[in-house]
């Protein structure tokens, strides 16, 4: 028997009983960055497919809604930042073995290109929400077309990616790739949290992330077509999802001490009921079990999948954050 | 140059000394230390060993700490010693949370604070706070790459060990047993 205790007064906050410095807004950014680059990936990828009209909401609308996500996602890292002033420095440096440094670069290249991205497509824009009935959304469109009409650099900006948007939409495919990619390998880069350092878990957050983008979109379009091929694809992802889930959990289980104690947080510790009934059951199984329902031609409301996965996805990041920092190498 | 530290474990007595030098020596914050002293107790009744164990940074060979580091605040200098650069730190916790050890922690003022080895001292020729006041004189501070010095014979001719080096950092602090 062994037995550890701290014999000097340590009192600091987030080190004792385990280190805990990380909370809910690093957990709901990973959560909107990986949503975001769902939405762009989708979008570029049916662009480049040349289904821009088939598929006006994938490709033109929801992207709207990134930088949103992107930009709100952005506040919430440097709110969670304990030297605020100096945030700025991420800019100065990159550094290529630090996930954090070239995920910032991604996230800040992200954000001006998914604003660049609607932009571009204003006009169709415009007459997609007028259509559609979005009246606050579309006056805002039409303000800005005016400001195109009468503004002369932001006229000059719109034709310039227009000309090029070929070669964006390539570009951000692939950041978007990154940045969904890098949610996973930002928490996976911690060898001193056995829960989170996982090579999976990188492409477990980018097939997470892409289902709630698909999600997003089969929740908000009005096209029938485009939400019966989400929800194909969202079921397909889902099934990888688990996947990856199980192969996660069996490398843990295969690897030393401190990885079986990790996933012993998800296999009858604290965490259990959340993973595997809030997470697994409702926010993948029965959003699979509701789209192949759908699928095969019952009814069922699109809105329920989607929200389903929406907040299993959020869920999911939220257990991963607490989880991972609770999941450490045995107390010193 | 590769700056170490070892620890006799059959000397110390856990006084605490060190503690209260490093927190005077380096100003650290009211409430907060860059070292501590863990207290191990080994065994069963009636055959129950104790010993102490000061701990601080392992200013390890291969620092996580410094790899996540997304500015390059954290970084390594002659010696090994790994460092923060204040100024350059934008207080992200990604070093605290690679950081098996627990060594490292936010400062009140925001940016990431930890052992510096002394750093300063060193630069004198002094021995880092916490070594130069220790009243069993237990501990000892050294350049492992002279192999005439104090720590490289201490470590050539006792057993010791290191924490977590399953871990896989390459910690160096060593403790004698």
């Amino acid at each position: 028997m062994e037995e550890r205790i701290l014999a000097t007064a340590r009192d600091i906050e987030g080190l004792y009983p385990h280190v805990h410095i990380w909370g809910w807004p690093i957990a709901t950014y990973l959560f909107l960055g990986g949503l975001a680059a769902g939405i762009l990936l989708f979008a570029t990828l049916y662009y480049l497919n040349g289904k821009e009209n088939d598929m006006p909401f994938t490709v033109k609308i929801a992207p709207v809604f990134t930088f949103f996500f992107v930009a709100f996602g952005s506040l919430l890292l440097i709110y969670d930042l304990h030297h605020k002033p100096y945030f700025w420095r991420l800019f100065t440096a990159f550094r290529i073995e630090s996930p954090m440094s070239w995920g910032a670069w991604t996230l800040a290249s992200v954000s001006i290109l998914s604003l660049l991205w609607p932009l571009s497509f204003v006009d169709s824009i415009e007459d997609y929400l007028h259509r559609r009935g979005w009246k606050r959304m579309d006056a805002i469109t039409r303000w800005i077309i005016r400001m195109e009409h009468r503004w002369a650099p932001l006229r000059w900006l719109i034709m310039f990616f227009r000309r090029y948007r070929k070669l964006f939409a390539y570009l951000l495919l692939f950041l978007s790739i990154i940045l969904g990619i890098y949610t996973g390998i930002l928490l996976s880069a911690f060898n001193a949290h056995p829960l989170w350092n996982n090579s999976i878990l990188g492409p477990l957050f980018l097939t997470s992330g892409v289902s709630t983008g698909s999600a997003f979109v089969m929740w908000l379009s009005n096209n029938k077509k485009e939400r019966r091929l989400m929800s194909i694809i969202d079921m397909s992802l889902i099934a990888v999802e688990l996947f990856f889930i199980i192969h996660m959990i069996m490398g843990m289980q295969a690897g030393p001490e401190a990885y079986k104690e990790a996933a012993r947080l998800f296999l009858g510790g604290q965490f259990t009921v959340w993973f595997w009934v809030i997470f697994v059951g409702f926010g993948l199984v029965l959003p699979f079990l509701l789209e192949v329902f759908e699928v095969r031609g019952f009814h069922v409301h699109p809105a329920v999948p989607a929200l389903l996965v929406l907040v299993g996805g959020f869920i999911f990041r939220i257990i991963m954050v607490y989880a991972g920092q609770m999941s450490e190498y045995p107390f010193l | 140059m590769r700056y170490a530290m070892a620890l006799d474990t059959k000397k110390c007595v856990g006084c605490g000394d060190c503690v209260v030098a490093c927190q005077t020596e380096n100003n650290v914050p009211l409430g907060y230390s860059r070292d501590w002293i863990t207290e191990v107790v080994k065994g069963q009744y009636p055959d129950v060993f104790l010993h102490f164990e000061s701990q601080r940074c392992n200013h390890c060979e291969d620092t996580p700490c410094v790899r996540t580091c997304p500015t390059g605040a954290s970084h390594v200098i002659e010696g090994g010693i790994v460092k923060v650069t204040h100024d350059e730190c934008i207080g992200c916790g990604a070093c605290i949370e690679a950081c098996p050890y627990d060594a490292r922690y936010f400062h009140p003022d925001g940016y990431v604070d930890k052992c510096t080895f002394c750093d300063h001292r060193v630069a004198d020729g002094l021995d880092p706070a916490c070594v130069s006041v220790c009243p069993t004189k237990c501990m000892y501070f050294g350049d492992l790459d002279d192999p005439d010095s104090e720590i490289s014979q201490l470590l050539r001719t006792r057993e010791h060990y290191t924490l977590l080096p399953e871990a896989g950092t390459a910690p160096q602090i060593y403790y004698l047993k």
